[in-house]
């Protein structure tokens, strides 16, 4: 019998998405929608009886809250319109591979081959157009990873409901690696290089290719010479190996170049360069156990354990599917963790996104004629928000810290910076724990999912500027729970009985990359392609090998071991298979089907990128000085800054992220009565000890328009300083640098990234934090069309992400922001100058004039004055003096008054005069300047004495009480140039994001 | 020693610091995989607690908590009956009590047949929300919540919302299965207003328990407010403490809920 498909529809009586989807629609602009309901749908193929799929659907439902039928329609009662959204082929279906797991436990033997779809039936009441319909259907899909079906009343009863239709994937390529002519001319390479393998040629003449390699012509003609020697034509999955791993994304080839006069470039002399002068200097001190040379870098925590940490960035895959592309962004670098050492257990999960603003509704397009659009930064922002929502909870990983930037240079690629906190013994099986080799006869054994056609290209397409061309194979969806269960099984079961000698995850380039990595450590390896278990027949060789499908870690495993951990494997629901062998044969060998089809050398394979050299040029500015006059009512203006986009509460997103799971939540994302967004939060990771890890992040991005220098060293105070604020010490604290750039084939990028990674040096080096970790992303670039046809390109602003990372001794010393008991006096510590060069306040000034009206003098970091405050602030905060701490950022003074003062949910009587400043004589200037090396700090009366002598040599001044509900402020000229209530505050504060 | 088993994996996410809880209380714990308990069953007998933690089983597919109690009712119902029958504990916290509300032993069953009559479904925000919510302990027979009245500890959940028919509210209330409501302060509840109540439960039901007591369900997490530190206002009560020249405690009230369940069999 064969199988068939039988629809299964299940509705809630009463459905809160539903409800909530109707006013999405309505704030989105479709009127006249009257009501919404939704079912979801489980399609299935099997030959069941109809009393079986009865049973099914009991499987598959609540019978409190919700009703079923089986191959017929569940109509809402009125309607005019039906959309159902459901998967495209190959596209990770969760809910449907669960159900299928549900009825294989339920039914056994019979239900052998049952394959189940999931898809969600939207019935909509209302008064439109199919247009109308299809409009609805685009935004509640993806058109990359999702299909839309949509019927009218009449038509959807005509055909009693909707189809039923099952994804599957059907291919027809030949299964074999082809060989690739080289001896082409030097166009034809540059074609290969940028755009791919040619595939096929269409009828009408135009050439269909394979997606990018990213491979310029040097390196290509480098590869050509080596299959010369060779004496033969390489294959496709050769070629698409070499792209892989010499690709930008894994190579790093801008950092390792030589740039002007620094020979060994700017990666090795002034970022590696920086940690190992620090290491040198701590000696005995020093608290480094693994930096730069494995998927996360990692410290001291205590005797017994270390803590790991890396950020990621997933920035292309975000823009063509946000949610996608954000959860694979999470759920990937948590493998960072289990992939680093022996595996470590992922205990924080952190976040930045950068963004365009979520208001600016104006279409972008990939190609001409309003072809290809992009995104809007709204859904992209709610996309990737979600997409790190369901990673990160499902995950069961807390994220205590994050934060979202907006600038509209965002809007053609977002930056979605993800990172994941690890914790591991410092001893694993009487070993170093970050310590692991793949031996000679170790089995290669991929555990986890299966592969796809989902995420090909991805390591090479990240390398490249988004345009028209953009892959849409680029897109995974992750799966979480695929992935939990392995990491359980293998960092809390397989690790401590000494399974396995080596561990790497499978993210950027797939198999290609990982086998390759981990065969570096025994000097080769031979893998059969035939035994990776894919999710469908007729995968070409190359794409199994480059796929980066998800939640999956490649394993060296002894032989002798290989069967028991495969047991326990297969235990705990998660496949694992012995692809390949390591041995030291010097060469990367892949067989499919008893024929060899790659044959590297290691060598070549993995240093064979021929070393670039790079010249810088000076970027030139052009900005204007501000001319407006102080602005009369500075109580409006400092409302105004209160709303922006950059400073405003972010709460909506907080909330949504599990920041209590493990137990482990010490200071949390929102602090104080009123709920302000912190700049740092701290966990016990180990529920044992009373010791806390602390993370905060900072970036400037704004800064560079005017210097990168001082962008860098901003960046790495604020990072340093947000750590000291919350009760850690300068010697605890370690860095991580994310580098997301633009067109960084222009000298004058190149000129920005240099100073950026000179002050990197100078200031990691000046505090003795040193970097453990990092991640560059250099062409964050899109180019396009506008509305009118005019093409354009957006680079985003060279973003420097500084993530910081530190132990605390005693977490039940640390500190919040929020002004705590009334008659508490108020201190600002550290020196305000006139630091308003393209600062938030001369942006919001300029976005009302002319948007280049932001030059002046950017902040300046004073190392030896800012070193000698921390170390001094950290006694008092050890001694038990400070009731509140808020570090001085965006937005200035006033601005980390009135957070305090909201979140304390108390007023405040303040005198900025007494303020210690240099160099400014207008009130705006005192209130939002955003010199660094600052916080504001509230005590008790009773710890003044002591305060004071612990800061002194450092500059800093009582200037008021916490008292009222009202923040009054009297400045350089004038008594109470600021009066607000709390109410208005507070309003301000949280108004912009509020109704998302 | 009184023995405690908490269930691990497909997703199960809470099961460490619901296991460090129990410890900090007295009890022996062990975490054992689902699959392992299926492939012998015979463990549970070991153990006076049975805890389902929380977590995104099978990411909340089909519904939370449905497709694990699928599992479980498929595989182990005859143990889990027989321990819902025996002088024995349970606990389900946040996807544990949809778990077992999915399975059908809360409200409590009968005639050892699975029987779904609660539900815990999407939150009126149609969004996972984490934040700390204030609790009113109503039930008498409720072992877990012998002692406390007032407690504070944080929801985090997308599928929290406590749905029953009429009648079956009706029963809970004039059974004294109601174990927790979500409330404003000790003297008034929420009354259904966000976020006070975070996912609109209705009469402000946060968990129930079985009839006899000892079964307990809730979406509330009390294994993570343990210490002193996981509270989300215990920097302004250290301050006030400081002043007062009072050490820190180093616990915090979640603990008693897992004391009393250990209580119950000393």
């Amino acid at each position: 019998m064969g199988l068939g498909l039988t629809r299964i529809e299940v509705s809630f009586q009463k459905d809160a998405r539903a409800e909530i989807t109707k006013k999405n629609l309505e704030k989105a602009g479709f009127s006249g929608i009257k009501a919404v309901s939704l079912n979801d749908v489980y399609t299935i193929s099997s030959n069941f009886s109809e009393e079986e799929l009865t049973q099914c659907a009991d499987l598959l439902h609540n019978p409190v809250t919700q009703s079923f039928s089986v191959g017929k329609p569940l109509a809402a009662k009125d309607f005019d319109w039906v959309v159902e959204i459901g998967f495209l082929p190959g596209v990770t279906d969760n809910v449907g591979k669960t159900a299928a797991e549900t009825l294989s436990d339920f039914f056994g033997e019979k239900a052998k081959g049952i394959e189940v779809f999931s898809s969600q039936e939207f019935f909509l009441k209302g008064n439109f157009l199919e247009q109308g319909a299809k409009n609805i259907g685009e935004m509640f899909a993806n058109s990359l990873i999702q299909s839309i079906y949509i019927k009218s009343r009449k038509q959807f009863e005509a055909d009693k409901g909707m189809d039923a239709i099952a994804p599957i994937v059907k291919l027809h390529e030949e299964l074999k690696a082809e060989p690739i002519n080289l001896n082409v001319s030097d166009e034809e390479l540059v074609k290969i290089g940028k755009a791919g393998i040619l595939d096929h040629v269409e009828k009408d003449g135009s050439e269909i290719r394979r997606g990018p390699l990213a491979l310029d012509l040097p390196s290509i003609k480098i590869i050509q010479d080596y299959f010369k020697k060779e004496g033969r034509k390489p294959t496709d999955i050769e070629l698409e190996s070499l792209a892989q791993t010499w690709s930008e994304h894994c190579k790093h080839t801008i950092f390792a170049a030589k740039m002007d006069e620094l020979e060994k470039g700017i990666y090795k002399t002034l970022i590696k360069g920086a940690t190992a002068k620090i290491r040198a200097d701590k000696g005995d001190k020093d608290n480094c156990l693994s930096v730069f040379v494995d998927n996360s870098g990692a410290i001291d925590f205590d005797a017994d354990l270390m803590i790991t940490d890396k950020v990621e960035t997933h920035n292309s895959p975000s823009a063509l599917d946000p949610f996608g592309g954000a959860i694979t962004g999470i759920v990937g670098v948590n493998r960072d963790t289990m992939g680093f050492g022996m595996a470590a257990k992922p205990v924080i999960n952190r976040y930045g996104f950068c963004f365009a603003d979520p208001r600016d509704a104006k279409l972008l397009y990939r190609a001409k004629d309003k072809q290809n659009s992009i995104l809007p930064p709204e859904r992209i922002m709610l996309g990737v928000i979600d997409g790190v929502n369901v990673g990160g909870n499902c995950s069961g990983i807390p994220t205590p810290m994050g934060f979202m930037y907006f600038d509209e240079r965002y809007k053609g690629k977002p930056l979605v910076f993800v990172g994941t906190v690890g914790l591991m013994p410092k001893i694993v099986n009487r070993k170093p724990g970050q310590d692991k080799k793949a031996l000679p006869g170790d089995k290669i054994v991929m555990v986890g999912g299966k592969v796809g056609l989902d995420g090909i290209h991805g390591a090479t397409f990240s390398s490249e500027a988004l345009s028209s061309g953009s892959p849409a194979t680029a897109v995974q969806i992750g799966d979480p729970i695929t992935q939990k269960k392995m990491s359980d099984a293998i960092v809390k079961e397989a690790r401590d009985i000494n399974s396995y000698s080596s561990i790497t995850d499978n993210g950027a380039g797939g198999l290609s990359c990982s086998v390759a990595e981990m065969a570096k450590e025994c000097g080769g390896c031979t893998v059969d392609l035939e035994k990776v278990p894919v999710k469908y027949a007729g995968l070409a060789p190359w794409q199994t090998w480059v796929s980066e499908s998800q939640e999956r870690m490649t394993l060296s495993i002894p032989k002798d071991k290989a069967d028991k951990f495969i047991d326990l494997m297969d235990r705990r629901g998660v496949e694992a298979t012995i692809i390949g062998e390591f041995n030291d044969s010097g060469r990367c060998i892949v067989n499919a089907n008893g024929k060899t089809i790659v044959d590297l050398d290691m060598e070549f394979l993995h240093d064979g990128l021929p070393k670039k050299t790079l010249k810088t040029k000076p970027m030139k500015i052009h900005l204007k000085n501000p001319t407006f006059d102080e602005p009369g009512n500075l109580s409006k203006t400092l409302l105004e800054m209160l709303s922006r986009l950059n400073i405003c509460s972010k709460e909506f997103v907080s909330v949504q992220y599990d920041h209590e799971v493990q137990g482990n939540s010490v200071l949390k994302p929102l602090q104080g009565k009123g709920r302000v967004n912190a700049e740092a939060g701290v966990v016990r990771p180990s529920l044992e000890s009373i010791k806390g890890a602390a993370v905060s992040h900072s970036l400037y991005p704004g800064y560079g328009d005017i210097d990168t220098y001082w962008m860098a060293a901003c960046a790495i105070d604020s990072a340093v300083k947000n750590l000291i604020a919350v009760g850690a010490k300068l010697e605890d604290i370690a860095l991580l640098d994310n580098f997301c750039w633009c067109s960084s084939n222009e000298p004058e990028r190149l000129w920005q990234l240099k100073k950026a990674a000179q002050a990197c040096y100078d200031y990691a080096t000046g505090y003795g934090t040193p970097f453990i970790s990092g991640k560059d992303s250099m062409f964050n670039d899109f180019k396009g069309f506008d509305e009118e046809n005019n093409a354009l390109k957006i680079s985003v602003p060279p973003t420097l992400l500084i993530s910081s990372l530190a132990t605390i001794e005693d977490s039940s010393k640390c500190v919040s922001m929020d002004a705590k008991i009334e008659g508490d006096l108020v201190y600002v510590l550290g020196l305000t100058k006139g630091e308003l060069g393209a600062s938030e306040y001369y942006r919001m000034n300029a976005e009302k004039t002319s948007k280049d009206e932001i030059l002046g003098a950017v902040p300046q970091v004073d190392l030896a004055k800012a070193s000698k405050l921390y170390k001094s602030f950290s006694n008092a905060i050890g001694n038990k003096l400070i009731a509140s701490v808020q570090p001085v950022g965006l937005g200035g003074l006033s601005v980390a008054i009135a957070k305090t003062c909201i979140a304390g949910m108390l007023g405040a009587k303040i005198d900025l005069k007494k303020v210690p400043h240099v160099g400014l004589d207008r009130n705006d200037t005192m209130l939002f300047s955003e010199s660094q090396s600052r916080f504001v700090v509230t005590i008790a009366p009773d710890n003044k004495e002591a305060f004071e002598k612990a800061l002194e040599g450092s500059e800093f001044a009582e200037v008021g009480v916490i008292s009222g509900n009202k923040l009054e402020m009297t400045c350089l000229k004038g008594n109470n140039v600021v009066s607000l209530g709390l109410v208005d505050l507070e309003e301000a504060y949280k108004k912009t994001l509020r109704d998302y | 020693m009184v023995k405690a088993i908490l269930l691990t994996g497909y997703g199960i996410n809470c099961e460490e610091e619901t296991a460090f809880a129990f410890k900090k209380a007295g009890a022996e714990t062990e975490i054992i995989h689902v699959n392992d308990l299926i492939a012998s069953p015979k463990r549970l007998e070991e153990a006076q607690i049975l805890a389902f933690p929380g977590g995104f089983s099978y990411g909340d597919d089909t519904g939370s908590g449905n497709a694990l109690a699928n599992k479980i009712r498929n595989n182990l119902w005859e143990q889990i009956a027989d321990f819902t029958e025996a002088e024995k504990l349970i606990l389900g916290i946040c996807n544990g009590f949809q778990v077992i509300s999915n399975l059908g032993i809360l409200p409590g069953i009968q005639d050892r047949k699975p029987m779904r009559t609660v539900a815990l479904s999407h939150n009126n925000s149609a969004r996972y929300e984490c934040r700390w919510v204030s609790l009113k302990s109503f039930s008498k027979k409720c072992v877990f919540t012998k002692g406390i009245d007032f407690i504070r500890m944080p929801v985090a959940h997308g599928e929290g919302k406590f749905s029953a028919s009429e009648e079956t509210i009706k029963q809970l209330n004039e059974s004294d299965q109601v174990a927790f409501r979500y409330a404003k302060n000790p003297e008034e509840l929420a009354k259904g207003k966000f976020p006070l109540n975070p996912n609109g439960s209705a009469e402000d039901i946060a968990g129930i328990c079985d009839k006899t007591g000892r079964i307990l369900g809730m979406m509330p997490h009390p294994e993570r407010n343990i210490f002193f530190t996981q509270q989300d206002d215990w920097t302004l009560q250290a301050e006030k403490l400081k002043r007062e020249g009072k050490a820190l405690p180093i616990e915090s009230d979640g603990l008693k809920l897992f004391r009393n369940a250990v209580e119950f069999f000393r």
